[in-house]
């Protein structure tokens, strides 16, 4: 291994590459790595990996990432850390390294390459199954390799095998419906690699495996007793890994608690690197088993029935000495050591398995929870099937019975500084669930998400179960089952999720085939669904109400144009096209000539308002729908399902042409004269060419459609060409335009110009809960056929008589626009008897108008249809604005202006 | 995420569906019901712990409509068939 420099907290220190940050902190004796979060007590590293709760730390250089266990970060050359206190901070700048996703198929998922994991791979490479193998260490061999064993050469061979792919570092996060995996794949050494050329530092792997083996392994946990947090105690199976493996030497005299015989071998471990073992204090009255007598051969002293009670520290807060306790007699006494190392048992990872509901059975015989399963979707092998591969019988016991004040410091989860003594008054409070108990007192909610604390927990609640007098007594882990983990199993960055996914690429933008005209003529854009639609054209100075002023003007007094293309198109054939459409529209199309347009709306089943637009029939069986913007996707999955589920006996075939065909809507007094002057091949005088018709023309002989139709009032004419020619035909319409003073105008411009004349958007003025005549629209109801939604209308709840409908709102104030959804009350004279005033609806559509010169508003109030001339009252803030009721259509009540 | 078998393009991940609610509901006939019978088609629906018929449009893919068995509890997805077939038996009764 080569030496590289590192920094931590501002420091330079040595360490070997690809080492665990955490090996090299402690070889460099840094034993007091960070001060925990809300008792601000000194803390060491305890663990070896994941399971980490104490040595977290924040990437200072590359990535800048957060909250990381120095357990699995690697040392590499220039990287730097420094330390939390449990809370990590944001780096100011976005993350620049570059993060993938990939899909994989395969037949056998394995996850963990410990020996259990490559035993059951070599069984289906064997059996000719290909299988993807995930491991969340940088090595093959699990515990294997952190006994710094080498791997047999048979099982060298499985992960040479052509049939398997492994991934190293390589975590699976999540397990899901129908063995459905994602696992992130750490790329370490990649950080600068990253940074620099864009290759992958963390890939997600979404796995679908026909058959799935969980060979996760297990954790080892610690044991609750008092002042165990000091720096200078660790998890056994770690400290002895630190020492031997990665030779971390800044200890000189241990002491081992065990409850297994795992505190055997990691004594014997300790012993042969050198350090002096004062003795093994077993929680049991007897062991037996190879690594028993080994201890026993090396000489090192072994006392049964006897625990660790407290401990004491220096002036740093690091371990000095520990008071022992035996357990039959409750004698206690002094032992000095600088390392307590804690072998409290076993805890199998079946975080995994409870990610899809599987509850893991407590095993008397192990002290832990296991999982067994074996099914043709997935099986369970290892530590988390019970398998724990020695003679070991250990002990169930989770520390010494303490007394109250040694209670306060006998930390149960050490990130979240949760103790015994919250743990009892958890108790103490009457609850008695292990999930209410976790979010009481918080254990298990940290970034480690409980992985040393939660059996710890389990177990406490079962020792202080046995000296309860009342509520909860005398329950077995059993009894109390094991806290339901969820997904991910580690934490993971979410600009790890998001991939390439962002900026830009988050979303698709749809624009227009005039898009870059609009960018060259200063547009603001909008968003309309994923569509980028100009707001409003603002000449240089003007503001947004200037602008929109100018071009509300222009439609009313000139001429003005507007690019419609993110209309929803849906072009609808068959021959039984048109008794479709009177099923789902209110009003009636089948009666519509060919050549004519005719507004429609639809409902759903319920006789809600869904969509509407206008309809131009096109041929006897041939139609050309237009829906709202947002709605486009809604509409044509709205007719499928009618037609596929319901209807199968009409032929209609329904097509999206949104994308093929671009609408140019031409509006004003004005628009017809400069039509003229581009259209010459038909007549577009009223006589001709009445309202809500529609003709084919060519414009310098690309065939165009045109149609009479007007959102806004005014005479106006909607150019349908093929998107590809928009851009000439929009051009054409500018050079001629231009000694009309031809006025380009946005959504804006649009909404006031509708809103003027009463027009309804859907979903805009109305909330999901409108029918048509909520809207003040039952001349659009057809009383002579069936249609979806027609049935409900007799519903009494549809015809109550509170129900909000859709009127006009005059702000007494002529220039005082009125926020849109701004609730609306009665006046403080129809207060009721509390002195209350009732809301009675809300503002859906405010605007200024330049052709009322004056603020109005459309909104929907309880029986608003019957209030006309109502004076309410519209709190806005610390102010209560007055405006009064009135009909919805403020300009053109008799339809003058369209001819 | 759900594994579903499209009848027309086969297994696919769930997040190319759209779930369409209980299938085998009659749209029935609006003028021969009660007020009380239509608000029942429109709002209610049998949710079972178990075994359940449902719709379901491979909408990212050939935008066909569907149905099938899914057990509500351990989401197992049981036999596919097509509109206007008969009902396979619930695996219950198999």
């Amino acid at each position: 291994m080569s030496e590289v420099s590192f920094i931590f907290d501002h420091k330079v220190y040595k360490g070997y590459k690809g080492e665990p940050l955490a090996a090299a902190l402690l070889r460099n004796g840094l034993l007091s790595i960070t001060n925990s979060t809300y008792h601000n007590r000194p803390r060491s590293v305890i663990g070896l990996g994941v399971e980490e709760p104490n040595a977290i730390v924040q990437l200072t250089s590359g990535t800048q990432e957060s909250m990381l266990p120095a357990t699995v970060i690697e040392v590499e050359d220039g990287l730097a850390a420094c330390s939390l206190t449990g809370v990590g901070s944001l780096p100011e700048m976005p993350d620049e390294a570059r993060y993938d996703k990939t899909n994989h198929y395969v037949d056998v998922l394995v996850i963990g390459a410990g020996l259990a994991g490559l035993k059951a791979a070599d069984e289906h490479l064997r059996a000719g199954r290909e299988v993807l193998l995930v491991d969340d260490q940088p090595e093959p061999g699990g515990h294997v390799r952190h006994l710094g064993l080498e791997l047999s050469s048979a099982m060298q061979d499985v992960l040479k095998h052509k049939n398997l792919t492994y991934l190293r570092s390589c975590t699976a996060i999540g397990l899901y419906d129908q063995n459905y995996i994602v696992a992130v794949e750490r790329r370490n050494g990649q950080q600068k690699k990253s940074l620099q050329n864009k290759t992958a530092l963390i890939r997600v792997w979404h796995i679908r495996a026909d058959h799935a083996v969980l060979a996760p392994g297990a954790f080892q946990r610690p044991l609750i007793f008092a002042n165990n947090d000091r720096p200078g105690i660790m998890l056994s199976h770690s400290a002895a890994t630190y020492v031997a493996k990665y030779a971390v030497n800044i200890f000189k005299t241990a002491v081992i608690v065990t409850v297994d015989n795992q505190g055997y071998r990691d004594a014997l471990r300790l012993h042969n690197a050198g350090v002096k073992v004062h003795g093994i204090f077993d929680a049991r009255s007897e062991a037996s088993g190879k690594s028993v007598d080994a201890v026993k051969a090396a000489g090192i002293p072994v006392q049964y029935r006897a625990t660790v009670l407290d401990t004491t520290s220096n002036e740093e807060g690091i371990l000095q000495s520990i008071i022992m306790q035996e357990l039959d007699t409750n004698k206690t006494f002094q032992v000095q050591a600088d390392l307590l190392a804690i072998s409290g048992g076993w805890t199998p990872i079946v975080d995994l398995a409870t990610h899809i509901g599987i509850k893991p059975q407590w095993s008397e015989e192990h002290a832990a929870f296991i999982v067994c399963r074996s099914s043709d979707k997935l099986t369970t092998v290892g530590m988390l099937a019970g398998d724990f591969g020695s003679d070991d019988k250990p002990a169930v016991f989770f520390g010494p019975t303490l007394d109250a004040e040694q209670a306060r410091y006998a930390y149960i989860d050490l990130q979240r500084d949760a103790t015994l003594h919250d743990l009892s008054r958890a108790v103490g409070a009457g609850l008695s669930s292990i999930e209410h108990i976790k979010r009481y007192t918080t254990i298990g909610t940290a970034h480690d998400q409980g992985k040393t604390s939660g059996m710890l927990t389990i177990g406490a609640l079962c020792q202080l179960s046995a000296v309860a007098k009342d509520g909860i007594q005398n329950l077995s882990p059993a009894d109390i089952g094991t806290l339901s983990f969820r997904p991910p199993y580690i934490p993971v960055s979410f600009a790890v999720l998001a991939g390439r996914e962002r900026g830009l690429l988050s979303d698709p933008i749809r624009i227009t085939a005039l898009h870059q005209l609009h960018v060259d003529a200063g547009a603001v854009f909008e968003d309309v669904g994923q569509w980028k639609r100009p707001w409003y054209f603002p000449k240089p100075g003007e503001s947004m109400n200037d602008a929109v002023r100018r071009e509300c003007i222009a439609a009313r007094n000139t001429v003005a144009v507007m690019d419609a293309s993110t209309l929803g198109k849906i072009d609808i054939q068959g021959p039984d096209a048109a008794i479709f459409l009177d099923r789902i529209y209110t009003n009636m199309f089948s009666n519509l000539p060919a050549g004519q347009c005719r507004y429609g709306l639809m409902c759903k089943a319920d006789g809600i308002v869904f969509d509407d637009g206008v309809t131009t029939r096109l041929g006897e069986n041939h139609f050309l729908m237009t829906t709202t913007t947002g709605g486009a996707a809604r509409v044509l999955a709205w007719l499928e399902e009618w037609l596929q589920t319901e209807w199968p006996d009409l032929k209609v075939y329904c097509t999206s042409v949104t994308e093929h065909i671009s609408t140019i809507a031409l509006v004003g007094p004005k628009s017809r004269q400069l039509l003229r002057e581009l259209v010459t091949d038909i007549d577009l005088s009223k006589d001709a060419f009445p309202f809500m018709h529609s003709k084919t023309a060519t414009i310098d002989n690309i065939p165009v459609r045109i149609a009479r139709i007007s959102f806004s009032g005014e005479l106006a004419f909607e150019i349908n060409i093929e998107w590809g020619y928009a851009r000439h035909i929009w051009e054409r319409l500018w050079t001629l335009g231009r000694s009309y003073d031809l006025t380009a105008y946005g959504t804006e411009t649009m909404h006031v110009l509708r809103a003027e004349k009463g027009y309804v958007i859907m979903g805009q003025d109305t909330d999901g809960t409108q029918t048509p005549y909520d809207l003040n629209m039952s001349w659009i109801v057809s009383k002579k056929k069936e249609f979806i939604g027609k049935r409900s209308f007799q519903l009494s709840y549809l015809n109550s008589k509170g129900r909000p409908q859709l009127v006009g709102l005059l702000p007494e104030k002529e220039n005082e626009v009125i926020p849109e959804g701004a609730y609306i009350t009665v006046l403080d004279a129809q207060a009721d008897e509390f002195g209350k005033t009732s809301h009675i609806g809300f503002v859906t559509s405010s605007y200024y108008s330049p052709a009322l010169s004056r603020a109005f508003a459309l909104a929907l109030i309880a029986g608003g249809l019957n209030r006309m001339g109502e004076v309410v009252a519209v709190p806005v803030g610390e102010k209560v604005l007055q405006a009064s009721i009135c009909d919805a259509i403020f300009i053109d009540k008799e339809n003058i202006r369209r001819d | 995420m759900l594994h579903i078998p499209c009848p027309h393009c086969g297994l696919r991940n769930e997040t190319e569906f759209h779930y369409g609610a209980e299938a085998g509901v009659a749209y029935p006939d609006p003028n021969a019901i009660t007020d009380s019978e239509w608000a029942k088609y429109l709002h209610i629906r049998s949710n079972p712990k178990g075994w359940h018929a449902e719709r379901w449009v491979h909408f990212a893919g050939c935008g066909r409509w569907f149905n099938l068995w899914r057990n509500t509890i351990t989401h197992e997805i049981g036999p596919v068939y097509l509109p206007f077939t008969t009902q396979p038996k619930s695996p219950d009764n198999l």
